[in-house]
């Protein structure tokens, strides 16, 4: 799909909001494709990490519907390889915390299925929730 | 040597395996650890946002404990909790501005001064204690025991806060060398298991562990050893899940460090927690003759 | 002789402005400015925690939790009533959980939301360490929640204020139940005396007792068989 947008369009409010939000320069990204290399759910992400930074740049919000901004891990891969230094897990959480700070929560803690909830550890819980569920 | 402890939510049910076999080998090592008075769950993962502040006030409230005792150190197992203290430190460390804030929303404590170091026990087994020292105290070589060292994301990475390299890490494979194993070394060591997509999404964590334990499997290890019970619960407890989807799967029994180190130590199979295992790890030790009694797991 | 005048304050009902005697509580208060409770209200002696409150004092921008029987009213109080909490509540058969398979987990999987914020703590009107039983709860350690969260009257103010959603108080219910059925060790007396009354021991001494007047029942209390206090 093409894209025709004017330059200033690339300063959207969209793109400030994320990087004020992650800390992250994301226009620095030259798109090199090491963070999509390293990263260890890429194979069932919809949109490849560098594609959603690429969305971020160019300002278009429907980044924002991807799998991939939730199938992150917060792993860091992504974070620690990029030659630009940017850290891609920070951009990730901050799309994420786009939606969760609507208070809409990612996943319903009312469906996880009760013989889950026998046997998941508490970090488990803690970390999904705190990744998932309403800021 | 005595340091403060913190153990992590996890450590006292789910994953209380790690603590008793670490404490029996701390004190076997000379290494006191206490456990730190009211601490709280650390609310792992750091957050990432660059304006929460209200998510920092958990790891730092533990921090704050570490203070009240007059301390300046604390120890712990979990890698999370380790990555997420650590990270909330350096934050507040470096941040002026953030510490008196934070410090003002915890009103009901005494202020944070930034004193505080937070080590992982494995810097304390290399740095403190000595491999060497480590070889000594081996009673029960691991010999002929092919184990891969699995070390997950949040240990080394990010590197402000890493205890090792973040693409080449050894100081697990040091530890197990010194526990006379077989050290076998796997590229898939620092890749992610899919940490807390298990609760959502655990297709994903089944595939992840399925690669990770392949790739260790098919360089000839017979077990994995790591240190994070998250980790822990996507490598061991869904090799379940692994099996129902990838019907070519081999079982492997997964260890936290602390309980190869209890079983080379020689010790009481109940310090070593090998019940809350989820994969068997009976049968392998008793072929290794690394347990002696023929016990009999109890039913979970 | 002067006449000896009462001293007033000023309160504010639901931002509304009320001269009102100092002395009073809360609720006499709201009530002797022409409030008449028909919810909020119950045993008005700090144990059912119906009245729940919070308030703010003029001039300071802090907010606070009172129960509305037990606190006196005070200059600059701007008061809001909550007569009722929907924190969520777990269905459940107490007779059904298995206290091995992290049943607060199960029921109310939101305690894992919990940040260490500590506002519960400072929303609980009977200073309960309400974050600390919350902790214990997260950790599986039940007995601790459970002694920890004995005073709560489920007042609800702490799940009001809590930015994780958690329904503090009905986890701490349920983790007083779970060690109260699973955990404490059972009474070896109960047990014998509740067969000695079934077999009917006391029964006569019963029917004795029913039949007895006030001021022989009086007496009898006043000369009962007591276990010695200490130093005597």
């Amino acid at each position: 799909m093409r894209h025709k947008f004017p330059i200033k369009d690339a300063q959207s409010a969209f793109v400030e909001k994320v990087q004020e939000l992650s800390g992250q320069e994301v226009m620095k990204c030259y798109q090199c494709g090491k963070c999509s290399g390293g990263c260890p759910v890429a194979e069932q992400m919809d949109l490849m990490p560098n594609q959603v930074i690429r969305y971020v740049q160019i300002g278009d919000t429907s980044v924002l519907e991807a799998k991939t901004i939730w199938l992150c891990a917060s792993c860091f891969t992504c974070a620690v390889r990029c030659p630009q230094g940017i850290d891609l897990a920070k951009v990730m959480e901050a799309l994420r915390l786009l939606s969760l700070r609507k208070n809409i929560d990612h996943i319903d803690l009312s469906k996880i299925p009760k013989e889950e909830l026998e046997i998941l550890p508490q970090i488990a819980l803690v970390s999904s929730f705190r990744k998932m569920t309403s800021a | 040597m005595k340091i403060s402890y913190y153990p992590g939510c996890t450590l006292k049910k789910n994953a209380l395996n790690l603590e008793t076999s670490a404490l029996a080998v701390g004190k076997e090592l000379g290494i006191e650890m206490v456990e730190l008075p009211r601490w709280n769950c650390c609310g792992t993962v750091f957050t990432l946002a660059s304006d929460d502040l209200m998510r920092q006030a958990a790891p730092i409230r533990n921090l704050i404990r570490v203070q009240e005792l007059g301390e300046n150190q604390v120890v712990t197992l979990c890698s999370m909790c380790y990555n997420t203290l650590k990270r909330a430190n350096l934050l507040v460390k470096n941040d002026n501005e953030k510490l008196a804030t934070l410090n003002e929303f915890m009103d009901q404590e005494e202020d944070y001064r930034g004193d505080v170091k937070v080590i992982h026990l494995l810097e304390i087994l290399k740095n403190d204690v000595g491999f060497d020292k480590i070889r000594e105290k081996v009673k029960k070589p691991l010999n002929g025991l092919k184990v891969a060292p699995y070390y997950g994301c949040l240990l080394t990475r990010p590197k402000e806060i890493g205890l090792d390299d973040m693409e080449e890490p050894t100081i697990l494979h040091d530890l197990v060398e010194s526990l006379g194993a077989e050290v076998i070394d796997d590229p898939l060591k620092t890749e992610c298991c899919g940490a807390y997509q298990t609760v959502s999404n655990k297709e994903v964590v089944a595939d992840r562990t399925y690669n990770i334990l392949t790739s260790a499997q098919s360089r000839g290890a017979e077990a994995i050893v790591l240190s994070c019970p998250l980790c822990d619960f996507n490598l061991d407890h869904r090799q379940k899940d692994v099996e129902e989807k990838y019907h070519d799967f081999e079982k492997i029994p997964v260890f936290y460090f602390t309980q190869l180190m209890a079983i080379a130590f020689g010790m009481d199979e109940n310090v070593c927690g090998l019940d809350l295992n989820y994969v068997n790890p009976l049968p392998l030790l008793r072929k290794k003759k690394l347990i002696h009694k023929k016990r009999k797991r109890s039913e979970r | 002789m002067a006449e000896k005048k009462e001293v007033m304050v000023k309160i504010y009902i639901m931002n509304k402005e009320h001269e009102v005697p100092m002395g009073l509580t809360i609720m006499e208060a709201m009530e002797y400015a022409g409030y008449r409770f028909i919810r909020g209200a119950g045993c008005r002696a700090g144990f059912c925690g119906a009245c729940a409150t919070v308030y703010r004092k003029k001039g300071d921008y802090k907010l606070f939790t009172a129960l509305a029987c037990q606190t006196s009213v005070e200059d600059g109080m701007y008061l809001s009533q909550i007569p009722f909490v929907p924190a969520n509540r777990s269905i459940y058969d107490i007779n059904k959980l298995d206290v091995e398979a992290n049943p607060v987990l199960q029921l109310y999987p939101e305690v894992a939301r919990c940040v260490s914020c500590n506002t519960c703590t400072k929303a609980c009107p009977q200073d309960i360490e309400v974050m600390d039983f919350v902790q214990a709860a997260l950790k599986g350690n039940f007995e601790e929640a459970a002694q920890t969260s004995f005073d709560c009257i489920q007042c609800g103010l702490c799940a009001v204020r809590c930015p994780s959603e958690i329904p503090q108080y009905h986890v701490g219910q349920l983790c007083r139940r779970l060690y109260g059925k699973y955990l404490e060790k059972a009474s070896k007396n109960l047990d014998k005396r509740l067969e000695e009354i079934k077999k009917g021991n006391f029964d006569k001494e019963m029917d004795k007792m029913i039949k007895l007047g006030l001021n022989d029942l009086k007496k009898m209390y006043k000369e009962r068989e007591m276990e010695e206090l200490a130093g005597e």
